[in-house]
């Protein structure tokens, strides 16, 4: 469980995140829009300790992100590229992680084998370092690298953007088979409002870094969120 | 047009991010050009009065004779130093400019280089006294004078052509090694045949086209390669190569070490920038010769020893160790998310420059054949890096927050933010302080024992290995925000 406790962060005197209170529950696919400058990377970052909120702090399973480490062998994420190690091969920056994670090499080869699928033979055996991959290729190495060591808390940054149509698909259906697993809690970003209303059981909208909605998703949740950003 | 562009120079300049904390590099740096101003004029009095007086040769004759050497270091100094032309030109070539006003304003940036104007600090003092104290006739010192600038300029833009082709230094940088050693030793030399050229500027009037006709030539084939590959596939692209994964998997017996270990041998063999620092420990290797062959007078003091030898063991360790842990910049919000144990990390790079040390050292041993004494100084500076400065070196790196391009390697020498007070202090164990432990014990009792208090520091220096491990990884803890921030702003 992930709970948030009275969170801003403020550059130079701009608050970008402004949150009460927000409780996301174990288990839970939890799905984050907003327009950019909404405050979802800086949100994710700060679930991450990336960045020091100004106030307020966030706690993961009863501990507080920034003054224990112990959540980082629960979690992984990816949210840009500064999560790639551009010199390593997809194969190498596998296993990387999954020594951080302490899988070794057959437990990473057994994972991938599932999502050869998901790859379409663009990214293991390519005979080039990550930096030289497409975009949308490094995309699909992180998200699966975020899988890596059976993470109870994942957290995906604009996980469809840059995705070719076959692949958005593919990873829809990941993501609704990691959220079937009660141990696992799913965060996602998009600004695709289709995408996300189809893998989320929840949704909450953030508009210049505070909630201003907070959905169970159902069949009505797509209008109403085209309504809303269509003010 | 020229309007724009100086427009965005100015505001690239101003703006970049590490220019703000960058005062005090500023300072440094205006510190080092003056200094070598003052040196280059009293450089170009000095070396008149001293060929004219001192050694009675026409001070001209000497210079001529060595100019080719001139040339040489400047163009050695060019390659290792000059940034290269560049200005952020992929979001131009869309808009209306003209190719070739691109890359002539490029090339224009580099013309007012402090490379090119150097050298008239040392030839203009130099010419006036050719003419004012020596009768030389002006017209024909002038031309001497057009003619060396034509050549400066030729090199300024050899430079840029050489610094697009991976090999051709090597290939220059060998021949003119080659040639300066048969002069050293006496077999052949390479300045009567140059000297007479040099010579002819100043005799020969039209000799003066030959020169300039060089300049002319290396400013055209650069321009025509660098308008030529203005293109997103060609020289604006990152080139890449087929690459296979390795594995590495015989460091496994470093135990959890070899996760990072494993990472940081990849980190130097497929990175231009890393790559450079095992290039720059390898010069380094070199660098005693300038004290044990005797060949700078100033450099004989004893103590002199113990600082040659600490840069000869320890090139790789102080050049690499100074950027843990900005080598990992590029991907360190993924470090700094998983759960990673600093110790291990740390002696990761810890263990890396042990090995390069040990390698080093053996390597060393060619200097041997001044003695044996010589290669106990040798080894004793290879215990103090290992024991002391690979831990303060590592410590000292825990400050520096500059992101690198690990790319590129044009910046290795001029990284803005790597000079910082901290830094500077940390710097001063790692030279004066063997310096100092050896005068003691040299002067005090004898050469032995001074070699002796030396080791012992860096035995002891064992003893608090995790005394300051601890103090790195908290500073990594308390300063990890700031440095995530820093490294995320590229240039």
């Amino acid at each position: 469980m992930i709970a948030v406790q009275n969170l801003t962060k403020t550059y130079t005197g701009k608050t970008v995140l402004n949150i009460d209170h927000l409780e996301i529950q174990k288990g839970n696919s939890f799905g984050l829009v907003g327009n950019n400058g909404a405050g979802k990377t800086t949100l994710f970052s700060a679930l991450l300790d990336l960045i020091r909120p100004t106030t307020g702090h966030i706690e993961s399973n009863g501990i507080k992100v920034n003054e224990s480490e112990e959540w980082k062998s629960r979690t992984s994420a990816f949210i840009d590229e500064t999560f790639l190690i551009g010199y390593l091969t997809a194969e190498e920056y596998f296993y990387f992680i999954g020594e951080l994670r302490g899988q070794n090499k057959a437990d990473v080869d057994t994972l991938l084998s599932g999502f050869e699928d998901f790859f379409h033979g663009e990214i293991l055996g390519q005979k080039k370092y990550l930096r030289d991959l497409s975009k949308g290729n490094q995309k699909k190495v992180g998200i699966i690298a975020a899988l890596i060591g059976n993470p109870e808390v994942i957290v995906l940054d604009e996980p469809f953007a840059n995705l070719d149509p076959t692949t958005q698909i593919r990873l829809k259906k990941i993501i609704k088979d990691l959220a079937t697993n009660p141990e696992v809690t799913v965060l996602v970003s998009s600004h695709d409002l289709m995408h996300v209303t189809e893998v989320c059981e929840r949704i909450v909208v953030l508009d210049k870094g505070e909630v201003v909605k907070d959905i169970a998703t159902s069949q009505e949740t797509l209008k109403e969120l085209e309504e809303h950003f269509n003010k | 047009m020229l309007k724009h562009f100086i427009t965005l120079q100015w505001k690239s300049f101003w703006r970049s991010a590490s220019l703000t904390s960058g005062l005090f590099m500023k300072l440094f740096m205006g510190f080092w050009a003056i200094w070598l101003i003052i040196m280059m004029g009293s450089g170009g009095v000095g070396a008149f009065f001293f060929f004219k007086e001192e050694l009675g040769l026409d001070p001209l004759e000497v210079i001529n004779r060595f100019l080719i050497y001139w040339l040489v270091v400047d163009l050695i100094f060019r390659y290792a130093l000059q940034k290269m032309p560049v200005i952020n030109i992929t979001p131009l070539l869309l808009l209306p400019f003209n190719k070739n006003k691109i890359v002539s304003f490029a090339f224009g940036k580099t013309v007012f280089s402090f490379f090119n104007i150097v050298h008239a600090f040392f030839f203009i003092p130099f010419s006036v006294l050719l003419v004012a104290k020596a009768d030389y006739p002006a017209i024909n010192v002038l031309l001497w004078n057009l003619g060396l600038i034509a050549l400066v300029y030729s090199n300024n833009f050899l430079n840029i052509i050489l610094n697009k082709k991976d090999n051709l230094i090597f290939f220059i940088g060998g021949i003119m090694a080659i040639l300066g050693a048969l002069h050293y030793f006496g077999y052949f030399d390479v300045t009567t045949y140059t000297a007479p050229f040099f010579q002819g500027l100043y005799n020969t009037p039209f000799l003066i086209l030959i020169p300039i006709a060089i300049a002319l030539f290396l400013i055209f084939i650069s321009f025509r390669s660098f308008t030529k590959d203005l293109y997103l596939d060609a020289g604006l692209a990152a080139k890449s190569k087929d690459v296979k994964t390795e594995n590495l998997d015989w460091l496994d017996r470093f135990g959890k070490t070899a996760t990072f270990l494993k990472n940081d041998i990849k980190l130097i063999k497929r990175n231009k920038r890393a790559r450079s620092t095992v290039m720059v420990s390898i010069l380094f290797l070199f660098y005693g010769l300038l004290f044990f062959t005797g060949s700078v007078e100033a450099y004989d003091g004893p103590v002199w020893r113990i600082f040659a030898a600490i840069f000869v063991t320890g090139g790789f360790l102080l050049s690499f160790g100074q950027f843990v842990p900005s080598w990992d910049s590029s991907y360190y919000p993924l470090m700094m998310s998983q759960n990673i144990k600093y110790k291990e990390y740390l002696s990761s790079k810890w263990w890396l420059m042990v090995i390069a040390t040990l390698i080093s050292t053996v390597l060393a041993s060619g200097y041997l054949y001044f003695g044996w004494e010589v290669y106990v100084a040798i080894l004793v500076a290879s215990v103090y890096n290992i024991g002391v400065n690979s831990h303060v070196v590592l410590w000292a790196g825990a400050y520096v927050k500059t992101p690198i391009d690990l790319t590129s390697n044009k910046r290795a020498f001029g990284d803005k933010q790597s000079f910082n007070t901290k830094t500077l202090l940390l710097s001063l164990p790692k030279m004066a302080l063997p310096m100092i432990l050896y005068a003691i014990g040299h002067y005090a009792y004898s050469p032995y024992a001074g070699y002796a208090l030396v080791a012992l520091a860096g035995v002891a220096g064992f003893a608090f290995k995790d005394k300051v491990f601890d103090i790195i990884e908290s500073i990594y803890k308390s300063e990890k925000y700031k440095t995530i921030s820093a490294y995320k702003q590229k240039n």
